[in-house]
Parts: C-alpha cells; structure tokens; sequence
C-alpha cells in the first residue's frame, strides 16, 4: 500500500502571498519557515530545552506582542496588494482581509483544479456571485472566504475523486479494540514460554514510544519491557548509530504504513513508531514532550551528570516511580491531545468577574514563598498567580497538569502532595515544590472516588523552597475559605457542570461538529464539546487524527496556506490560520462547504466576543 | 471516613508527626490509606515526593491525631527523607515479607533515623504484604495487642479479612523474611514490630494504636484542645520546636522570586 505524505493529498489551496509560493506542498525541510508564521508568539517548535513558548498573555508582554502581530499583518496585507493585480480584485472595496483571499482564491483554483470536475467547479463559480452577495454584509470575516466559497464545486466529489486520504481507521476500530491499545502486554514466564504471545501483542499495538540511551541501554518503553523487546531496541539502536557514524542524523523514516520517527538529545535517544498516520512534526513533538518529563524528573544537570560520570549509567533506576507519568503523558498522546497538537492550553469557561474574584483571592492570600498558584478544573486551568518576571510555559503545565490529573500517583495518595519537581521550560536546572490539594466541590460525597479526571479540581502552590509545605498548606486553607466566602467554588462547579459548548449551542443548526479555536497571542486553545458525536474513545481519537491531518497540512513548511479545506471517508475539515488565531473545524465529510465556511467564521466572531471568557488573559500578578 | 464521634467527654488531644520510611512498593502508601480511609487500592501507583494525611486515633485516655508523611520510596526521593523524619515523633520504617532487600533497606532506614532523628523517637518495624503469606490473616504481630480502634473501621477489617482468606490460594506462600528473623532484629534496637497486610486489615490499626501507646506523654503537645478543628497553621507548629521547618522565614524570602 502506498502512502504518499497527507499534503500532497488533500484538497490544498495555497496562498499566493509569495510570488514564488507554489501549489506543490512536498516539504522542503531546506526552506525557512513561513514569514506569516515565525514571528507569531508560538514560534515554529525550536528545539529543546529551550521552551518554545510561554504563556505570553499570562505575561506583561501582551500589549507589545499584540502590537507586534498586528504589524506583521500590516505588512503581510502590503505584500499581498502587490499580488492582487486580477481582474477581480479591480475597483474592490474589500477590505485587505479580503482581497487576500481574492488572490489566494484564484491560486487555489488552479491547485484544485484535477480534484474537483469542471462540472462542478462551473456550478460552484455560478454560485460565487450569490454566494459573495450573501456575505457581503458579514464584514471582513466573511469576506476572506468568498472567493474561496466561490470555488466550492456544488456538488461533493464523488469518492473516487478523493484520493485515499490516510486517516486512522477508527470507523472499522471499535472501542475495544482500541482500549486494547492501552492495555499491557503482560509478563514473560520464568521459562520465557509465552514469549511469543507477548511479542505477537506487543507488534499489535499501533502505537510504541521507547527511550535509550546513546550507549543503547533500554531506558523505557511504553509496551512491554525492556528484556522482551531488547533485540528491537539492538536494532533501532545499530540504525541510529549506523547514521552517527558517519556523523549524520537519522530523524524519520517510513515502512509501509508505519512512521519512524528519532529525537537525540543528550544522553538519550527517544524513538516514537506509529501506525496512526501522524506527521513527523507532531511525533517529534510528542518526544519532546516525554524528554521534558525526564528533564522534570531528573532536572538537566544530574542527567547530564549520569552520563558523563558514566556513559553506560542505567536510567532505570533514578527514573524508577516515574515511568507512569510517562505512560500516561505518552497514552494521552494516542487518545489524541489538542493540548499538545497546538501547543497550548485550556481554560475553564467563566465569567471575567468571576475569575477577576478568584485571582483577587489568590492575590490575598499568596504567602511570601509562592512563585506559582493556580486553580486547576480537570486540566482546565481556572486561575493562575505568578510573579511578574515569570510567565508560565504551557509544556510545564502540561507536565504537571498529567502528573496531577492523569497518572494516578498524586491523586490516590488521598492527601495533599509535596513533590519535588523540575519545570523545564521555567528551569530545568533545579526543583521547585509542588503542593497539591485536592478540592471537593461535591459535599455530599465523602470521597474523590466518584468525581472524574474532568471534574477534579486542584490547588497547585508551586514554592522554590523545600521547606514551605506548611507555609503552602496555610495559604491552600484561607484561599478556599476566601473562594468558599465570595461564592468562587460554586461558580467553578457550575462551570464544570455546564462543560464545553456544542457547536449547536453556538450555532443552532450549524453543519459543525467539532471545533477548536486556538489563541496565538494567549497560547491558549477552547474547543467544543466531545458529545454527542465524538463521546468514545475511537470516535474521538478519529477527530483528533482529522485535526492532526490538518494541521499538518497547513502548517506544512512551504505551504503558505491560510485556509484549508479537506474532505475524507470520514469528515470534512477546515482550518483557517490568521496571525491572532488558528481554528479548526470538523463536519460531516459531505457537508456543503459554503455552510461550513460561514460557521467556521462565526465560531471566529463567537470567540472574540467570549474572548475574556474562554482565555485567562494576564491573570494575576505580582 | 470522620472518626466516630468522640466520648462525652473530651478528651486531650495531642497531635503526633509520624513519617512512613522504606524501599519502594512495600506498601507504605497503601497502609496509610488503610489506616486513614479504610480502603485498599490494587497496583496502586508509586507516590510522588510524599503525601500529607491526617488521622484521629483514640486511646481510652486521650485522642491522638497522626499528621502522617507518606514518603515515596524511590531512591531519587531519599535525600529529601531528612526534611520529612527531622521533627517527627514516630516513624513506621515498612518492608516486604516476600522481598528480602526491603528489610535492608528498612534497616538502613532504622539506622539512619536513630542517628539523624529527633533522639526520643517511636518507630515501628513493619513487614507489610501478609496476605501473601501463607499466615494469611492470622495475626502474627508480636507487639502489645490493641487497645482502642474506631469501631467501624474494626468491622469492617474483620469482614474485608475473611473474605480474603476464602479467596487466598492455598498454597504458595511467598514468605522470604521469617517473622523471627525481623522480629530478632526489632528486639534489638528496641522497636516495635508488626506484621501487617493492607490489602486485607489485619494488624493496620493496631501499628497506629501501639505507636500512639508508646509516644512518651512528656513529648505529647497539648496545647491545643479537642477543638483545634484539624487545621494545623504554621504558627501552632513553630511555637513548638524550635526546629520546625518553616523557622527560617527569612531564607525563604531571600530565595523567592529567583529559583534559579
């Protein structure tokens, strides 16, 4: 089965904001990054340790940032006027928004142009004319789409014009199936009996991320373990090595339908294998991750010690205990995790005022040693407190949110926590301490037992003094006393209860089934609920694999694109990428695209007005 | 899981800091968890860094409220051991009947807390995973018999301990430590010794109880009444001993805002 890369596949429509930007979208690893992109505050995922990003909203920075993108748009329009030379766009009052859509639209006629029929593509220029009429009056929004709506062939390719677009297979991939993903392969037999059974398992899996070190030593593996599987790792071990020698890198390579993909940093090598058509971009990505786990564990120096001590050093055992966080962070990265797809985080869904008293208690009741406090709902964050030199970086928070909400070890110690911990993007030079205290927000039950990952809410009060768990526990009692006194518990789990809003919700009717909208300049994301389409765990690992299909597309490297529509077996996607925001959005894979467009930009207008709402913006400072 | 309401008339209350030592996945977190919620959680996850719990024990005479330290026992966790033993009054230095290198490393820990400790210092031997044993819920402890438990929480171990005897495979006793081997040991340097299982109860409450026994009245702080409503501020501690964490305030600020 042949599997050319996703971009050369879908329905591409590039933007012609570069005379010389072509349709083709074969990445071109030598090309620099999109001028569009690289200034964005989200930065193009620069190698680690460095982090990438902070969480630039929850920073004094904004304002500038803020400015700095609206300049670059500025220039962005300048650049694009030049290009709108057309026919078209003579004696239009568009605004720029729109005429750069004029212009990306005539280039992405001729990219679709072997996709769609003629037929088709007739009928939809027919339509154009109504279509933009229609939407004249919806403002620059809509504007940007009304060449691109123009193109829309009336009728929906029939499928053997699509070209197999890979997608996991979660339609013929039931629940079970793919729970059994997560499952454990299970132990040798003293007499290596089963050995067999367990490598037949093991191989199922469509998922395998191992970490080893230079010298080749096994150093986790996220199926099966380490003496099972160790000829795999002697051979992932000799193609990397073979590679160094000749002092090049092997980064990625593809078997079949099967992706490799190598990070090196340090001492360690980490290795992900996917069968689940993830591009080489979020593997990496996802490496990173679990080695800023690492770093969180072991902070920089003391890896970096291990090692030069002894090269040979097993990892194992000072990472023994953690290998769970490392699990978990790794399974979330299966199920699907926008947070680490954008690289970004989400909030919970209350009102300005509400959180205005939330970070006001936190400011009252902040003792002298906290650097970080925050209020978690379930991974959502609800309020943070920080210092003003400090921002917080959303691959910490994720480190943290999947010790705190995800693997089990805090929350079944069934008290409150200390734990040392090495936040990597702030330092990962030294450990900070963590306390953690668990909220219960439902007095009629007696236990934690009963209320979900989603609705566990945490107080996290990070100090970088060892001694200060009393000082932290002081502070805990009266900021849940001052949040009980001015009615905040109550309203964050009302927040909870309500939960993420459908797409219907928004938009009654709407064609939508699934969004997600990330802000650049707050690196935060919201999104719509899960239910009712995408409740199992297959059908949203589907989702989620829609979106890192498209994503990867229009944030291919050379691929100067701005909107994006693609139709497979499954759904019909669109991404639309600004320099404030990114949002992506699911339907169904026949929904009319003229539909799918206006609600993509009423979900645009529907966020700027909740905007204070969804995003934390600044949060509390001191 | 609130302790069963006290006697009519209140009795002193004192508080006691008491720290769980030993080698990883003994089952220190899941004894705690016994003690305090009357639970047991099946391939519970490691702690990470230590947990805080607290847990009413009540003696004929007073109430013992344990402000318990749960610590991970991961080898990259053990230089942080000393903050957690430095002011506590008990310890509970936990091993693995079916694990030999745990008794080691409890030994290690006893050692080292006889050295570092505060020097009047209760600690208690324990040998955790009985029900692996073929003793089964028999228990074996040797120490004092208990004097005072939660009533329901008694109940309820009785129940939850025949049950798992049922269930228990008749043979296969992982046993590697004999209880005479540890408990020559304990004799030795004077600790208390029990063998425990958390999965099933026997003999949980009875460590807690004989620890609360065994802490000395003159170290016991009274300050504070039966009214203290749990909450255990800074100031309450420090006033106490001189040695208490948060003394040095002054070091803390120094340090705050750059942790680097």
């Amino acid at each position: 089965m042949t599997t050319p890369p996703p971009e050369s596949q879908s329905v591409n429509r590039d933007e012609l904001s570069d005379e010389n930007s072509t349709p083709s979208s074969a990445p071109s690893p030598s090309q620099a990054e999109s001028r569009n992109r690289s200034p964005s505050p989200e930065g193009p995922r620069p190698p680690l340790p460095p982090r990438p990003n902070t969480l630039s909203l929850l920073n004094d920075e904004t304002a500038s940032r803020n400015a700095n993108l609206q300049a670059e748009a500025t220039t962005a329009v300048s650049r694009a006027e030049i290009g709108t030379l057309t026919p078209e766009a003579g004696g239009s009052a568009y605004s720029t928004l729109a005429v750069r859509g004029l212009s990306r639209g005539l280039k992405a006629r001729a990219s679709l142009s072997h996709l769609a029929s003629p037929k088709g593509s007739e009928a939809g220029d027919s339509a154009s004319i109504r279509s933009s009429i229609q939407n004249s009056d919806a403002g620059d929004v809509e504007a940007l789409f009304k060449d691109f709506v123009a193109t829309a062939p009336g009728v929906h390719p029939d499928a053997a014009t699509l070209l197999h677009f890979p997608e996991f297979p979660a339609d013929d991939v039931d629940d079970d199936d793919f729970m059994a993903e997560f499952e454990p392969v299970g132990e040798l037999n003293e007499d290596a009996g089963n050995e067999d059974l367990l490598l037949q398992r093991w191989k199922s899996k469509h998922k395998h991320y191992m970490i080893l070190s230079a010298a080749g030593k096994p150093i986790w593996t996220r199926h099966g373990d380490g003496g099972l599987i160790s000829t795999y790792v002697g051979v992932v071990q000799t193609i990397i090595s073979f590679y160094e020698e000749s002092g090049d890198h092997l980064r990625s390579f593809t078997a079949g339908d099967t992706k490799f993909v190598i990070v090196t940093r340090g001492p360690l090598h980490l290795v992900a294998i996917s069968r689940m058509m993830e591009s080489d971009t979020q593997l990496r990505l996802q490496l990173e991750a679990l080695y800023m786990q690492i770093l969180s564990t072991l902070t920089l120096p003391s890896l970096t010690h291990l090692f030069s001590v002894r090269p040979s050093t097993d990892l194992k055992r000072p990472l023994q205990g953690s290998e769970t966080l490392l699990s978990s962070l790794a399974d979330s990265f299966t199920r699907g995790s926008p947070s680490t797809l954008l690289s970004a985080l989400e909030c919970l869904k209350l009102r300005k005022v509400h959180r205005q008293s939330i970070n006001n208690a936190l400011l009252k009741t902040k003792v002298s040693s906290l650097l970080y406090g925050l209020v978690v709902a379930g991974g959502r964050l609800v309020s943070v407190v920080r210092p003003k030199k400090h921002s917080l970086h959303p691959g910490d928070l994720q480190l943290l949110f999947n010790m705190i909400f995800e693997a089990d070890g805090i929350k079944a110690g069934g008290g409150e926590s200390w734990v040392p911990v090495c936040l990597p993007g702030f330092n990962s030079s030294g450990y900070l301490y963590m306390y953690v205290s668990f909220l219960n927000l439902r007095g009629n039950l007696d236990d934690n037992e009963d209320i979900s990952k989603d609705e566990s809410v945490a107080i996290v009060l990070i100090s970088p003094d060892k001694e200060s768990f009393f000082e932290m526990q002081g502070m805990r009692d009266s900021l849940v006393e001052q949040m009980e006194k001015n009615g905040s518990l109550k309203m964050i789990a009302a927040a909870i209860d309500q939960g993420r809003p459908a797409t219907t919700d928004i938009m009654p009717g709407t064609v939508l089934h699934h969004f997600i909208y990330k802000s650049r300049a707050n690196v935060q994301f919201t999104m719509s609920s899960y239910s009712p389409e995408f409740t199992s765990i297959s059908r949203r690992r589907r989702l989620m694999s829609v979106y890192n299909n498209i994503h990867s597309s229009i944030h291919a490297k050379n691929s100067h694109v701005k909107v994006h529509h693609c139709v497979s077996r499954s759904a019909s996607s669109f991404a639309w990428v600004t320099p404030i925001f990114e949002l992506y959005c699911v339907a169904e894979p026949n929904a009319n695209r003229n539909a799918l467009v206006q609600s993509a930009s009423k979900i645009a207008q529907w966020v700027q007005q909740e905007e204070e709402r969804l995003f934390i913006i600044g949060g509390a400072v001191f | 899981m609130s302790e069963s309401a006290s006697a009519n008339a209140p009795k002193p209350s004192s508080s006691v800091k008491l720290v769980l030592l030993g080698e990883a996945a003994v089952g220190k977190s899941s004894l705690v968890l016994r003690f305090v919620n009357n639970d047991f959680q099946e391939n519970k996850e490691p702690t990470i860094g230590a947990a805080f719990l607290t847990q009413k024990c009540t003696l004929p005479t007073r109430t013992i409220k344990f402000e318990i330290w749960d610590t991970a026992g991961q080898e990259r966790f053990a230089s942080l051991a000393p903050m957690y033993y430095r002011n506590a009054q008990a310890a509970l230095v936990v091993y693995d009947v079916t694990k030999p290198s745990s008794l080691t490393k409890a030994k290690h820990w006893v050692a080292e807390l006889q050295r570092q400790a505060s020097p009047g210092i209760v600690i208690a031997l324990v040998g955790n995973k009985l029900d692996l044993t073929n003793d089964g819920g028999d228990a074996t402890g040797a120490s004092s018999a208990p004097q005072a438990e939660s009533e329901s929480a008694g109940q309820d171990e009785a129940e939850a301990g025949e049950e798992a005897e049922e269930q228990l495979p008749a043979s296969g006793d992982a046993r590697k430590v004999s209880t005479r081997e540890a408990s020559t040991y304990a004799e030795e340097e004077g600790l208390l010794f029990f063998e425990t299982s958390a999965k099933i109860g026997t003999n949980v409450v009875e460590v807690f109880t004989a620890i609360a026994n065994a802490i000395p009245e003159s170290s016991l702080k009274t300050g504070r009444g039966a009214g203290g409503a749990g909450q255990t501020a800074l100031g309450s501690r420090s006033g106490e001993d001189s040695r208490v964490n948060l003394g040095d305030r002054g070091a803390a600020t120094a340090k705050e805002g750059c942790a680097c």
